[in-house]
């Protein structure tokens, strides 16, 4: 029984740092067509922001995690606005060569300035403590992940339906030309919307920074799960992100605990039966 | 092995062989580019004795490439499993050397056919799926597979890889030396034939229906075409390529780690293949070679200093494509004249 909330709770927690990570690369796959895997190096990029920030200059988590986010968003706006906007109208292969090679450079300039290291992100003393709720006691950080996650969910949501923002992002993704003619600020929309989802990665990587340890490699590394979400989840569909991140977090965590031996076995099997099933995302026949 | 036995026999008996023949619209002859290939790698082994451990991995990695080529750039399909086949090949390869006989030619036979099972097994399921869902897919069947091989660690030796094993005589009379001399000619010769194979196979009738699918799926299933069988027969046909270069690794290194089944693996196949250029099998190639010589100058300085190479040497790539710097070049030395 202990076993199983266990699992629960850390799968739960798990399955939104995938979310908050994923959601990013959802967006700009799915809707502005463009293939991003520097998305992982964003979440690094975050992660190791709070890390220098709390260790070496001694600031508080607090004030640390918004500057992070904030930085990874304007490092996000600053790229897509010098190089990565020239290769929306390019070939998928050409997006995914160029982001896989600024991957790479980002990877060896993190480890140039940082060295190669696993950095650790110093909680505050009332997150690394545990929260009691009465029927148990549960760690603060994980619940904390998990009312983030649900937040993030919940705003994405709220922005894309149901502001003026929404309305023109999904119009530009409709007929550049046309919403552009409109009177639409395009260029700023999707800089805009390409700079949040790198920050909602930042965040990420801070989240996760205790399952997914911050080290250079990091970019790569977990750049495969997070594919995996937006694949499973559907591109461009944020409930569905959510629902794969939660199913597929639960199953890795269950299969770390129950059957640590078998690797990542049942995590990418589920994959490959959810998109033999649905292979345009859960939430769509 | 069937499979490609197969369309050997069919690409021997296909009518466009005649040189003289005005109707056919090749101009190089098949073994043309196998034989030049040949003469340079045999010529790198004689000048370069002190580099036969990276020519050899040279020569594997080509073979490699040029099978992801094969499904890449000739049938279209983005794939990063492609590891998969390579690793079961070596592992197939190195088992057999263990348990059953040392013989390196029928250990290459193994893997060859451990390549082609495992991708005409698991073709049937993954070339249902086009695209975004086919490349996510790929990732999930190596990674698997991946799994599969830490679990099975009485066959496979999981983490500590599978090693102790010893190749016997070449065709029963050349030992394999300490130098690696061997071991490079070895892996040439399989490379120029399997080069040879291949290049029959994308100039054969069906190679041609492959790369018509390629072109416009609908288009050739409205002449016809069976396009998923043809899809099918090409991706078993690459996984035993890339089982025999597994076969190859397994044997001139004596050692078979994980690592050959791991996604890093696919995706540096990739980066290789698009530097050489994608659809045209010599550029698989040369893109391995120029890959792997960067990689052996840039990372004897420093690892991560190589990170910062390639990264550049992408996006670079992709920013001035060679085809556009060419024409760039073409075009200013033709306004100065």
């Amino acid at each position: 029984m202990i076993t199983f909330s266990n699992i629960l709770i850390d799968g739960l927690a798990y399955g939104m740092v995938l979310f908050v990570i994923a959601v990013g690369l959802s967006v700009t796959l799915g809707l502005m067509r463009f293939v991003n895997l520097s998305h992982g190096a964003f979440a690094m990029v975050g992660g190791y922001c709070v890390a220098l920030l709390t260790r070496e200059l001694q600031w508080s988590f607090w004030i640390a995690v918004p500057l992070a986010v904030l930085a990874t968003g304007l490092l996000g706006a600053l790229l897509e606005a010098l190089v990565l906007r020239h290769l929306y109208q390019r070939k998928e292969l050409d997006q995914v060569l160029f982001t896989i090679g600024l991957t790479f450079v980002l990877i060896a300039s993190t480890n140039a300035l940082v060295g190669p290291q696993v950095q650790m992100v110093q909680l505050p003393p009332s997150l690394s403590g545990s929260v009691d709720l009465g029927f148990r006691t549960l760690p603060a950080q994980r619940l904390l992940v998990i009312g983030v996650g649900l937040a993030v969910a919940v705003l994405a949501a709220l922005t894309v339906t149901r502001t003026r923002f929404g309305i023109w992002l999904r119009a530009a993704v409709d007929h550049a030309g046309t919403a552009s003619t409109l009177g639409i600020p395009i260029r700023r929309v999707q800089c805009l919307t390409f700079a949040a989802g790198a920050a909602m990665a930042g965040l990420g990587g801070v989240l996760g920074a205790e399952v997914m340890p911050l080290e250079p490699y990091y970019a790569l590394k977990y750049l495969v799960l997070v594919l995996v979400v937006v694949a499973v989840g559907g591109m461009g569909s944020i409930a569905g992100s959510l629902c794969a991140a939660i199913v597929l977090g639960l199953i890795e965590t269950a299969s770390k605990y129950l059957a640590s031996d078998w690797g990542s076995l049942f995590f990418f099997a589920a994959m490959a039966l959810f998109l033999a099933w649905r292979p345009n995302g859960l939430l769509k026949r | 092995m069937n499979a490609l036995s197969l369309f050997k026999t069919r690409a021997l008996a296909s009518p466009q062989d005649g040189d003289g023949d005005a109707a056919s619209p090749r101009c190089a002859p098949a073994w043309r580019a196998p034989l030049v290939m040949l003469a340079l790698g045999l010529a790198a082994c004689l000048l370069l004795p002190d580099q036969l451990g990276l020519l050899t991995r040279i020569f594997i990695m080509g073979l490699f490439v040029l099978s992801l080529d094969l499904v890449v750039g000739i049938a279209g399909l983005a794939t990063l499993g492609h590891a998969a086949m390579f690793g079961v090949g070596a592992y197939a390869a190195g088992v057999f050397a263990l348990r059953v006989m040392p013989d390196p030619l029928v250990g290459l036979a193994v893997g060859v056919l451990a390549g082609a099972v495992l991708a005409a097994a698991t073709g049937a399921f993954l070339l249902r799926y086009q695209g975004f869902t086919f490349l996510m897919l790929t990732v999930a069947v190596a990674q698997m597979v991946l799994s599969l091989a830490h679990k099975a660690r009485d066959w496979t030796g999981g983490d500590d890889g599978l090693s102790g094993y010893v190749m016997g005589p070449l065709l029963g009379q050349f030992q394999f030396d300490l130098e690696g001399r061997l071991a490079a000619f070895y892996a040439l010769a399989v490379l120029v034939v399997c080069f040879y194979a291949a290049r029959r196979l994308v100039d054969s009738p069906f190679g041609m229906a492959v790369r018509g699918i390629h072109e416009n799926r609908a288009r050739m299933a409205a002449l016809g075409t069976p396009v998923y069988r043809r899809l099918w027969g090409m991706y078993a046909a690459a996984g035993a390529l890339a089982g025999a270069a597994g076969a190859l690794s397994a044997q001139t290194t004596a050692v078979v780690g994980l690592d050959s089944l791991s996604f890093s693996l696919s995706a540096e196949a990739l980066v290789m293949l698009i530097l050489g250029g994608a659809g045209r099998l010599s550029g698989a190639l040369v893109g391995a070679a120029v890959f792997l010589v960067l990689h052996h100058t840039a990372a004897s300085i420093n690892p991560y200093h190589w990170l910062f190479v390639v990264g550049g040497l992408l996006m670079l790539v992709v920013l001035v494509s060679p085809a556009k710097a060419v024409a760039w070049l073409r075009n200013r030395r033709g306004g100065r004249a």
